[in-house]
């Protein structure tokens, strides 16, 4: 499916009307870069800082790609215990719903504490926000699955396995999609502000150091970056997905 | 004697206080077209679902010769799977191999109309197509007693009359043997060797017709005198 181009055009425009305005605004009120940089300084220092961005972005990357790995890991396996277990679903889904409501912002300086300022308290934070949706979403298409064509691989004399592998995870596939998609756009917030908490390489740790020595252009720049990050990983997400539920058209 | 596929002894079930069936006692002969008829939501399908096991009754006995392929109004194909992984699926889970399974299925491609479509995707087939894929899937997984649950109820009337003088055909060409369950009596009287009609709830078998007229060239009786009569005679079973 092709997207109509005027989806694009309206906010294409609004963007580039607010960039104007906002550059418009620092050049006539004379504002200074330390309060706030203008649009083509912030590009300037985006590229002039792009080795040292992309350096630390490797590492935001990893620990949200690994991250995202477990997550997508842990959910798979939640859900097809809560799937075969209704007992279990019952006990755990009110507990993650609850667990949600915890404010990470309050967890992220306790798993420094605990483990350290290196990847591993990083990568948890991910987990902790990314699992969430994935599981939700995988668990409602299991239980969305048509009573009749369960019963039809029952008729088959269709093994558990079997039935996950033909019915239950084909037909929950664009549900795990449309979680997984919410949680990659988590996934990098999850992981910088994990590192503005401490450590020694990071996106978050480049923007703390950077609004330390009020280079607001930097930290706009990663800003930046992170958002145009954000958008490729996405669009790349999207195509999987396209390529994995061809038959859904 | 012709050799009895599938035989119902006084079969009885209730869900709680509801009776849903009350000593249904039928049966099917190989080679034959077999229908039951009735109000729709009568305990038709409780009583397919004790056929195919999924449901257990309460009393009386089941005796299948061979193993039953059960066919739903709905296709059921997976839209996730082409034609031809549609109808081999069953063999798959069997333990076949992929390639024993293909070898088997494409023959009846044609017979079923579906040859040129084994690569598409069901969006990709009409509702006639997709119900003739269902029914290779069905006769694929069993070829001994077919269980068709309102076969053609889903697809529109056209559909359903070119698929009524498809099976008709196919039947007679692969000697299928069939019950079927509907409440169309149209189809019922076009279709059947023997009709068994259900009254409502709950569901007990009224009477038993042989339909006897124009058994060679089935398609005939459509335009047959003999055909008013039967319905009239089930119109006032049904009353």
């Amino acid at each position: 499916m092709k997207k109509d181009k005027s989806n694009i055009f309206y906010p294409v425009i609004t963007i580039v009307i607010a960039v104007i305005v906002w550059e418009l605004v620092v050049r006539i009120f004379h504002i200074p870069s330390y309060i706030l940089p203008g649009p083509i300084q912030v590009i300037a220092a985006l590229i002039k800082e792009f080795p040292q961005i992309l350096y630390h972005a490797a590492a935001t990357i990893g620990e949200g790609a690994i991250g995202i790995g477990i997550s997508i890991v842990i959910s798979i396996l939640i859900a097809i215990w809560m799937d075969r277990f209704p007992t279990a679903k019952k006990t755990v889904y009110p507990l993650m719903v609850i667990s949600q409501t915890v404010p990470v912002m309050a967890i992220a300086p306790l798993l420094i504490i605990w483990f350290g300022f290196g990847m591993s308290p990083k990568i948890i934070l991910v987990v902790i926000m990314c699992f969430f949706p994935i599981t939700v979403n995988l668990t409602d298409g299991f239980a969305q699955v048509d009573r009749d064509a369960l019963n039809m691989f029952h008729v088959w004399n269709a093994s558990g396995r079997q039935i996950y592998r033909h019915l239950k995870f084909p037909f929950a596939l664009p549900y795990f999609f449309s979680g997984l998609r919410i949680s990659v756009t988590w996934m990098l917030v999850a992981a910088i502000l994990s590192e503005w908490l401490g450590g020694d390489r990071g996106i978050g740790v480049y923007m703390l150091r950077a609004k330390q020595a009020y280079a607001l252009d930097k930290v706009f720049a990663s800003v930046v970056f992170v958002v145009l990050l954000s958008l490729i990983i996405i669009g790349v997400l999207n195509m999987i997905r396209n390529k994995c539920i061809r038959w859904n058209g | 004697m012709k050799e009895e596929k599938l035989v119902l002894k006084d079969i009885c079930k209730s869900f709680g206080e509801k009776d849903v069936l009350n000593k249904i006692s039928l049966d099917v002969c190989a080679g034959e077209h077999v229908t039951v008829l009735g109000p729709s939501g009568c305990g038709k399908s409780t009583m397919m679902n004790i056929l195919t096991g999924i449901l257990p009754a309460d009393s009386g006995t089941v005796d299948v010769q061979g193993k039953v392929g059960y066919m739903q109004q709905k296709d059921l194909l997976l839209p996730w799977k082409t034609c031809l992984e549609n109808v081999i699926l069953p063999d798959l889970l069997a333990g076949v191999s992929k390639e024993e399974a293909t070898k088997r299925a494409m023959p009846f491609f044609k017979e079923f109309q579906l040859d040129g479509f084994e690569q598409n995707y069901p969006r990709e087939m009409s509702g006639g197509m997709r119900q003739r894929a269902s029914f290779l899937r069905t006769f694929l997984s069993c070829g001994d007693i077919l269980l068709l649950d309102e076969p053609f109820g889903a697809v529109d009337s056209i559909t359903r009359g070119n698929l009524q003088q498809w099976l008709i055909d196919v039947t007679a060409r692969l000697g299928l043997t069939i019950f079927m369950i509907t409440h169309d009596i149209d189809e019922a009287i076009l279709l059947s060797d023997r009709i068994y009609v259900l009254s409502d709830k709950p569901a007990a078998i009224r009477d038993e017709i042989i339909v006897d007229f124009s058994t060679e060239e089935k398609k005939d009786r459509l335009f047959d005198p003999a055909f008013l009569e039967i319905k009239k005679r089930i119109l006032e079973d049904l009353m």
